[in-house]
């Protein structure tokens, strides 16, 4: 019966990992595919990895959704740690009111966010193009920032701040030398959500952009109804054995932490019987 | 305290990008719904509304309903689904189980639109799969351009949604809880439908909440797989602003959408409330 049930749970696992990479693995098999068909399988090439660097239409989406995901994110963490540390000196009614409006664009649609930020460019006049993206990339991405900074702030103790302005620190010098790296671990999370979350944003760009700045989102999808060209499986391919081996070596730490736990908890147990 | 206070000002440039980019957009938003720019300037009207809730023809009305029906049925799917997932993967140990969870993580990491479009290339007619039945003498199944394969698309990007919250929820669950409902004469089945489900119910709900939104929102995943009869909301809404140029008409779509949010996720923070005062209590 155990046996069972373990071999059942197995193979759900399987199935379930079968449906979320199904699509994944077959991007990587045909970005191989000498053939240019998705539906047929033409032998082994290379081709278009070589064609993807010679593609000046996708490199140059490539080059705008990395500008402006490393400047939005960066932008957005430097405000929304500012705006963490300031909202949460404030206030109990200041604060909730603050996070509240932070929460806005989180909770509500993708779609919605997009819309009503092209009517206020188009109501204030600033041009739809780089500036206008970035400018809403950095929008949806404080609140996240904010949002992963705030529970590190409210772990920490606050009187050590107090301390080090009583050891005759200036606020600043005492937000800079105690505050920041207590809080470091929450401001790098936060950044690097940021940075993905402008990488795979699609909705709010393709409502804020203007003719001819496209990111490798608005790029793919004008070109999945032209049909897709395999480059862009070049690229995906590449994107993911980057992010597949980054997020490894940020996962191996917390692994190897949990695995000491494991022991830590295997040896007080021992510890437990022979007493 | 006080002198705390003084660093608040560091929230101040915060507070005008937020003044300027969440609450002005959402108040132009509101105007755009309530007024109509005619030779004299803005004047106020509730055409777009009514047109919207035209009882005589409810077409928009309609996309609205079927909306929100396919996205509950994607929700349901995924947590018929993905709580057995979350499940399995919280009785793993802790080592291996950090592993896989980045696992269910990764897949998000790849762009939606390629992942979706790797889906048609399976699903279509002549696509890989029907490939395969074909070879071993199976019907071939024809779910492209239906209302199938717009929840099949839902349920596809949103499962992690779902799965992760109910983990993350199950992980905490205090395990000599577990154990005294053995102690006491619980089975596994009575365990998990007494002691364990229960405590699970805030990761469901946020699971729910994290799958229907999104799921009800979205409006490129059906304009792919499902083709061009199975519009839904948000692919009405884009029209308005991409090809009709009908603003106030889309600005309404979009505040009665931003509305239908609010009070859904009001109604799930007030559950949420409610469990926790209630378990308090008892």
């Amino acid at each position: 019966m155990k046996r069972f049930l373990k071999a059942l749970k197995g193979t759900y696992s399987a199935l379930i990992f079968l449906f979320l990479y199904a699509p994944i693995a077959v991007l990587i098999v045909f970005s191989f595919n000498e053939s240019k068909s998705r539906g047929a399988w033409g032998g082994f090439s290379l081709k278009w990895y070589e064609a993807l660097l010679r593609n000046s239409e996708i490199m140059q989406s490539l080059f705008n959704t990395l500008l402006i995901a490393v400047l939005a994110s960066l932008i957005a963490t430097v405000i929304g740690t500012a705006a963490a540390i300031g909202i949460n000196n404030m206030r109990k009614g200041m604060q909730n009111l603050l996070m509240n409006i932070s929460y806005l664009p989180v909770l509500s649609a993708d779609i919605v966010t997009g819309v009503s930020l092209l009517i206020l460019y188009m109501f204030i006049g600033i041009p739809l193009g780089r500036v206008s993206l970035l400018l809403s990339h950095i929008t949806f991405n404080i609140p996240y920032v904010i949002l992963s900074v705030m529970p590190k702030l409210k772990q920490m103790n606050r009187y050590t701040y107090e301390a080090a302005l009583d050891l005759g620190c200036t606020p600043m010098q005492a937000i800079w030398k105690v505050v920041l790296p207590e809080i470091m671990p929450g401001v790098v999370t936060g950044a690097i959500l940021a940075f993905t979350l402008s990488i795979d944003d699609f909705v709010i760009s393709f409502f804020t952009t203007g003719a001819g700045v496209n990111t490798l989102s608005i790029t793919i999808y004008s070109m999945v109804r032209r049909g897709i060209k395999p480059e862009i499986n070049a690229l995906s391919s590449i994107m993911f054995v980057v992010v597949l081996l980054l997020l490894f070596v940020v996962n191996i730490r917390s692994t190897r932490d949990a695995i000491k736990q494991e022991r830590q908890a295997h040896s007080n147990r021992s510890l437990r019987s022979v007493r | 305290m006080r002198k705390s206070r003084r660093i608040s000002f560091l929230a101040l440039p915060y507070g005008v990008y937020a003044m300027i980019f969440i609450l002005a957009p959402i108040l132009l938003i509101l105007f755009y719904s309530l007024f109509y720019q005619g030779s004299k300037g803005f004047a106020f009207t509730l055409d777009h509304f009514i047109k919207f809730f035209n009882f005589r023809e409810p077409v928009y009305m309609q996309v609205l309903l079927r909306s929100v029906k396919t996205a509950l049925i994607s929700t349901v799917i995924c947590l018929i689904f993905g709580y057995p997932m979350a499940f399995i993967l919280s009785r793993m140990r802790p080592s291996v189980r950090n592993m896989v969870s980045f696992l269910f993580v990764l897949p998000m990491w790849m762009n939606f639109l390629l992942r979706t479009y790797a889906w048609m290339t399976l699903l279509e007619n002549t696509g890989v799969i029907n490939t395969l039945l074909a070879s071993i003498g199976l019907p071939p199944v024809n779910i492209m351009y239906t209302e199938g394969a717009v929840i099949f698309g839902n349920v596809y990007n949103f499962l992690p949604f779902m799965i992760l919250p109910i983990y993350n929820v199950l992980i905490k669950i205090d395990k000599s809880l577990i154990e005294a409902a053995g102690d006491l004469g619980a089975n596994f089945v009575k365990t998990f439908i007494r002691v364990i489900f229960p405590l699970s119910l805030p990761g469901v709900t946020s699971g729910i909440t994290m799958t229907f939104m999104p799921a009800v929102t979205t409006f490129i995943i059906s304009k792919l797989l499902g083709g061009g009869q199975n519009a839904q909301i948000g692919d009405l809404i884009e029209k308005q602003f991409k090809s009709v140029g009908d603003w106030g008409f889309g600005s309404a779509m979009s505040v009665i959408l931003m509305i239908m949010i609010l009070i859904a996720a009001g109604f799930m923070n007030s559950y949420e409330k409610e469990k926790s005062a209630g378990g308090v209590l008892l």
